[in-house]
């Protein structure tokens, strides 16, 4: 029997009976799983579709036109989208190393016995229950020199030779949203990587220990290739969401000063947002699921390889 | 000798890790703690002791203004309304999906759960043009209706993992039992299952109600009229009129921020099983 429920085993009944109880088990489950689907379905697949076609198509107040590779071709001589992606790179490798080595480091704190771990642990994963927009305004302003005391720290570290807001410098803006985006995400490292650890036997590090492996080396050998699986999917993951993570950067700067924060991202949204033309914006998304789709080959190829050659 | 170094050893890495701790707890408290000072500084004496630790005296006028004069009240009713109704609406459809994820093998079942997760990992600014497009000729733009479908939506995928991973916490055994004494499949759900459930389903609850609540974006996109803002779009167009009055502002901020920490100390010890089952599962 193919179609197998777990109410299997019941005591039999007649041949009708059991016709009828085969026919619900097949569709009982699709029955519980519509709901899902179809809003799945109407909310995310169909816009999705609507969006490729539309990448076909320039918008203007009243109609739009077939346009064919148009709008393509408008991105190749966007300057402010070449721009958008140094900034999308940057943004998304910065944040994510800082997030996970803090999240690395603070799980591993939390893996250890320490007065007050509990409340500790409530406290530093805070962040990741603050809305995006209010952790966005929140450091936006301790930036700020009126009500913010960062600025007049880095004055007196020698980092800076005035109390100005580094937002409003195109050299230093994207620090901003980056800083942001590492205090929200730590949590996230730091929670999945905590789980992970967990479930690496203490019997092996006693073992290496007996064995005369330094902590280092049982880190190296032990703690490591245990939390590999987890960190290769994690860092997949977070990246993608990085990468199209709009909020922090729209609420702090919205792209500005003079596009420096500006990723693909917040330009998707502000061209959406912005202007008549959603052909545009939707050829920029187009774009930038092509690129991810293909980190995420590139990925996965390199995971293979390195599984086979180990 | 040895012992004496390793004595020592011991005593510097206990303040280590001490420091680390304490390092990553003022890290992750600072920028809320400057935010409620903020908040409790009177207006006269922002400038001279804006940077200072807690300010001379401290005041509450910034938060019965916001109650009493500004529009927050009515932007925190809708935002009630908005993430309460996701919530349950969410709730009730992931736990018909997860159960049926959970309990049954059927032909499909890894293209459903390739799709789900497919959608989970899906950057939701894709879908940013064509929507707002599409809900402007549905007429669903400037309601609380729309953003209701669409953070429902959204928040499918996880809610159905999670719930699935609850579900699967629940030992067959138990509803296999309840059907030889007699019960059918729907009684077993109703009287082992679901009250096996309910703390999952409290997760999933605060888990969906903290994601409506903080989003911005659409909100941000569809809505436009004064009386249909929720509290994030209402903060941020506040910040875009009167951008001086800081004390309110973030005596509004302090406000949006209480749902989300009840929330969190409910949620915490779900955290684990939420962000795993979320978003590293597959």
């Amino acid at each position: 029997m193919v179609m197998q429920s777990t109410a299997a085993g019941l005591p039999q009944g007649n041949g009708r009976e059991v016709g009828k109880r085969r026919f619900a088990t097949v569709f009982e489950p699709w029955l519980y799983l519509s709901p899902a689907l179809v809003l799945l379905l109407l909310v995310l697949v169909v816009p999705l579709i609507f969006g490729i076609s539309y990448s076909f198509r320039k918008f203007s107040a009243f109609k739009s036109e077939f346009v064919g590779l148009g709008q393509y071709e408008a991105l190749l001589h966007d300057a402010n989208l070449g721009q958008a992606l140094m900034n999308t790179l940057w943004w998304t490798v910065a944040s994510l190393v800082l997030q996970f080595f803090l999240g690395l480091g603070l799980a591993l704190l939390l893996d250890r016995d320490f007065y007050g771990k509990k409340i500790v642990q409530a406290i530093v994963f805070l962040p990741w229950a603050v809305p995006s927009f209010l952790s966005g305004l929140t450091w936006a302003w301790l930036f700020n020199p009126i009500v913010g005391p960062l600025p007049h720290w880095l004055v007196a570290l020698g980092l800076k030779s005035e109390p100005t807001n580094i937002l409003a410098d195109p050299a230093t803006a994207m620090w901003g949203p980056i800083i942001a985006n590492v205090w929200f995400g730590v949590p996230f490292f730091a929670i999945t990587l905590l789980a992970a650890l967990k479930s690496i036997p203490g019997e092996l590090h006693e073992a290496a220990a007996i064995d005369g492996a330094s902590p280092w080396q049982r880190f190296m050998k032990v703690t490591l290739p245990f939390l590999a699986p987890t960190i290769a999917i994690t860092v997949m993951l977070r990246t993608i969401w990085i990468a199209t993570f709009a909020d922090l950067i729209y609420v702090m700067t919205e792209g500005g000063p003079a596009g420096s924060t500006n990723t693909v991202a917040t330009y998707i949204y502000v061209s959406a947002f912005k202007t008549l033309d959603k052909g545009y914006a939707s050829a920029v998304a187009v774009l930038l699921l092509a690129l991810l789709i293909l980190y995420a080959i590139v990925l996965i190829r390199i995971r293979k390889s390195l599984v086979r050659y180990s | 000798m040895i012992a004496g170094r390793s004595r020592k050893a011991k005593i510097l890495g206990g303040i280590g890790l001490y420091g680390a701790v304490a390092a990553y707890v003022i890290f992750a408290l600072f920028p809320l703690f400057w935010t409620l000072k903020i908040s409790v500084t009177p207006q006269s004496l922002l400038y001279s002791e804006g940077i200072t630790l807690w300010p001379s005296s401290a005041t509450w006028e910034n938060y019965t203004t916001v109650l009493r004069a500004t529009d927050f009240p009515r932007y925190f009713v809708n935002s009630v309304i908005v993430s309460v109704i996701t919530a349950v609406l969410v709730t009730i459809i992931a736990s018909a999906a997860g159960y049926a994820m959970s309990r049954f093998s059927f032909r499909g079942k890894t293209t459903v759960a390739v799709t789900l997760l497919l959608t989970q990992t899906f950057p939701l600014v894709m879908v940013i043009p064509p929507i707002y497009r599409i809900m402007g000729q549905l007429g669903l733009t400037n309601s609380l209706t729309g953003l209701i479908i669409i953070y429902t939506a959204f928040n499918i995928a996880f809610a159905t993992f999670l719930m699935q991973s609850f579900f699967d916490g629940i030992p067959k055994d138990l509803e296999e039992a309840a059907m030889i004494d007699g019960c059918n499949r729907s009684q077993a759900l109703r009287r082992v299952i679901i009250p096996l459930t309910l703390p999952g389903m409290g997760a999933t609850l605060g888990f969906v109600f903290t994601a409506a609540w903080s989003e911005l974006l659409f909100a941000l996109m569809l809505i436009s009229s004064d009386s249909q803002k929720t509290f994030a779009v209402g903060l941020l167009t506040f910040i875009g009129k009167f951008a001086v009055d800081w004390g309110q502002m973030m005596a509004a901020s302090v406000l949006a921020l209480i749902p989300a920490c009840i929330f969190f100390a409910f949620l915490q010890r779900y955290l684990v099983t939420g962000l795993t089952a979320g978003a590293v599962k597959g």
